[in-house]
Parts: C-alpha cells; structure tokens; sequence
C-alpha cells in the first residue's frame, strides 16, 4: 500500500474490501450500499471507488461468468523460455494479445527454465493450439523453448480473499 | 441463453459504471429496465452462470501477496494431497494439470511472509518440494469472454 495514503483512508479500504469481496448485493443503488455501510456521503463514496479504480486497487466492478458454462472449456497456460533481453518488448506484446487472459513474468528455477506465462481460453482443444502458434511466432527466435499445460480438473476455486484475515489477525501458518 | 443474456454479459465483464444509478445507465444501453436487469443477473447467479458480481480487487493493493505454485505428485497420492491442499485457507485455486508438475495452485496471503510460511508448511504436510513462482511483471489482466 502507498506510503501517501492517510491512515483513515486506509481503514475505508480494508472495510471495503471486507465489504465487498465477497460480492455485492444485487440493489437498486450498489453505491448508496455501500456508503450506508463504510458512512459516507454517497459522493464520497463514488469519489472513493472512482479512486480506487483509478490506482488499479480495483480493475472494475464486474460480473465475473463461469467460463465452462460460457463454452470455454479449454484452457492453457502457456509457458515460454524468452530471453531476459527481449522480455521488456515481448512480454506486453503477448499481454496484448486479445486471446491471452493474463500475463506475467515469473522467475526461473533450477528445475523451471519458463519465464514468461499466458493464459489462453477457448472453446476448442484446437483453438487454444491456434492461440499458442501465434504465441510461438510473435516470440519467434527470442524463445528458446515453450509448453503448454492444459488444465484437466479443477481441484479447489473459492476465489481470492484475504480481507478476514488482512484486516484481523495473521494465521499462524 | 438469448441473444439479450449475450450482451448483458458482455457488458457486465466491462463493468458498472461508477456513476450514479449505475442499473439505469446499463439498462438504457441495453434497452432495457434497471429492474428487469438486476432480476436477470441474480437469475444467472443463482444458474451458476455468473459466479460472482462485485469489484475486482487487486489484493495486492490492500498488503495482500499472492504465489502462483505448484507441486509434482506421484499419481498414487494425488487425490489425498489435493484434499490436504484444499483444507488450507490460504489455497484460492487449485488445478490439476496436464505435466510433470501436475497440480498448480495460487496462494493468498495477508503478507509476502505469510506466503513463504504456507509454501514452508505444504512443503512440511506433503514432503513435497514446492515450485514457488510469485509474479515478476503483469503484462496484462482482462479475463474476457466474449459471447
């Protein structure tokens, strides 16, 4: 979290996110649901998301679909071995593409040569091969090798919250 | 799913506007009603459809940490570890997939110390080491599905 924000902006955030993590209720008036609850004016409450939204805290307030159920039944994490040189130009390249969903840069290990990772989604087994061939060509000879692992069950899907446990108490792990 | 749930979804990925009476802009672009809007998408809630309608966060921004990891299990063991990784809290996703390192997982924490003490307890719990690859660099995060 950014040093500049005051100590009382903070607590709005974490009661925010504590709020809303979860999901919002289906109201008339999500904002005025949200300022009754953080006691805000309603403006200040926009002001704040439209803060919030503007740092990139929060990406949008969104329906977030099942994929499988859209269709999309097909996924792969492609992996990419790219030089450290040519990661700055290519990565966002491949980020830009419309059929990557993310795109990160992750670290090398001993027995994990992959530096770069994008997420493809498609309806069919083929269409996510399509997606990574064109991967493979705008990496061209900048990749000195690649994969793809196809996801066949999904095991554990409860989201991202952290906020019961930000907000309170670590966890003794 | 009719040609109105299509677009409905569409837009809904893009986000509520945060403007005033948000329901009402969206219905006006959809031609529709803020009410028949809202009752349509608890309906695709409630179906399964949509799983889930509120702000993305990204928890980093509020002292979070997050891993993407991953373990390699002999095939004998996977049901029983999955179980033991899917008790954890800390465990947001888990997937099995399709190589060598066969079950991938994303770590969420409060703190970068708390995601070091989870992948020091799973690696404890399953006598497995654990292949820890935090991000480095976001390219880019738009999960889109068009219809």
């Amino acid at each position: 979290m950014s040093a500049c924000i005051s100590p009382s902006e903070q607590a709005l955030r974490q009661q925010l996110l504590a709020l809303s993590e979860a999901g919002l209720p289906l109201v008339d008036d999500p904002w005025a649901w949200l300022a009754e609850r953080l006691q805000l004016s309603l403006d200040d409450c926009l002001a704040l998301l439209q803060r919030l939204q503007g740092e990139g805290a929060i990406r949008r307030i969104a329906a977030v679909p099942n994929h499988y159920r859209l269709g999309y039944r097909h996924n792969g994490m492609t992996v990419w071995d790219v030089s450290d040189e040519e990661m700055a130009r290519l990565g966002p390249l491949v980020g830009s593409q419309p059929f990557v969903s993310h795109c990160y840069r992750r670290p090398r290990r001993e027995d994990w040569h992959y530096n770069l990772f994008a997420m493809v989604h498609g309806r069919t087994a083929e269409e996510i091969d399509d997606y990574r061939q064109r991967i493979r060509e705008l990496l061209g000879n900048a990749c000195r090798a690649d994969d793809m692992l196809v996801s066949s069950r999904i095991l554990k899907k409860t989201g991202l919250r952290v906020a019961s446990r930000t907000a309170g108490d670590t966890p003794t792990v | 799913m009719d040609d109105f749930d299509r677009r409905l979804i569409n837009r809904l990925q893009h986000g509520l506007p945060l403007l005033a009476n948000p329901w009402q802009v969206l219905a006006e672009e959809l031609q529709s009603s803020a009410q028949q809007l809202r009752q349509r998408v608890q309906e695709l809630l409630d179906d399964g459809t949509l799983t889930r309608f509120g702000p993305m966060f990204d928890i980093e921004h509020f002292g979070g940490a997050f891993t993407l990891a991953a373990l390699s299990v002999p095939e004998a063991r996977f049901d029983a570890v999955a179980e033991q990784l899917a008790a954890l809290p800390e465990v947001a996703h888990n997937y099995r997939r399709e190589h060598a390192w066969n079950m991938w997982f994303v770590l969420a924490c409060a703190t970068p110390q708390g995601i070091d003490a989870c992948v020091a307890r799973i690696e404890a719990l399953t006598g497995l080491p654990v292949l820890n690859l935090p991000k480095e660099e976001t390219y880019h995060v738009g999960l889109h599905f068009p219809l």
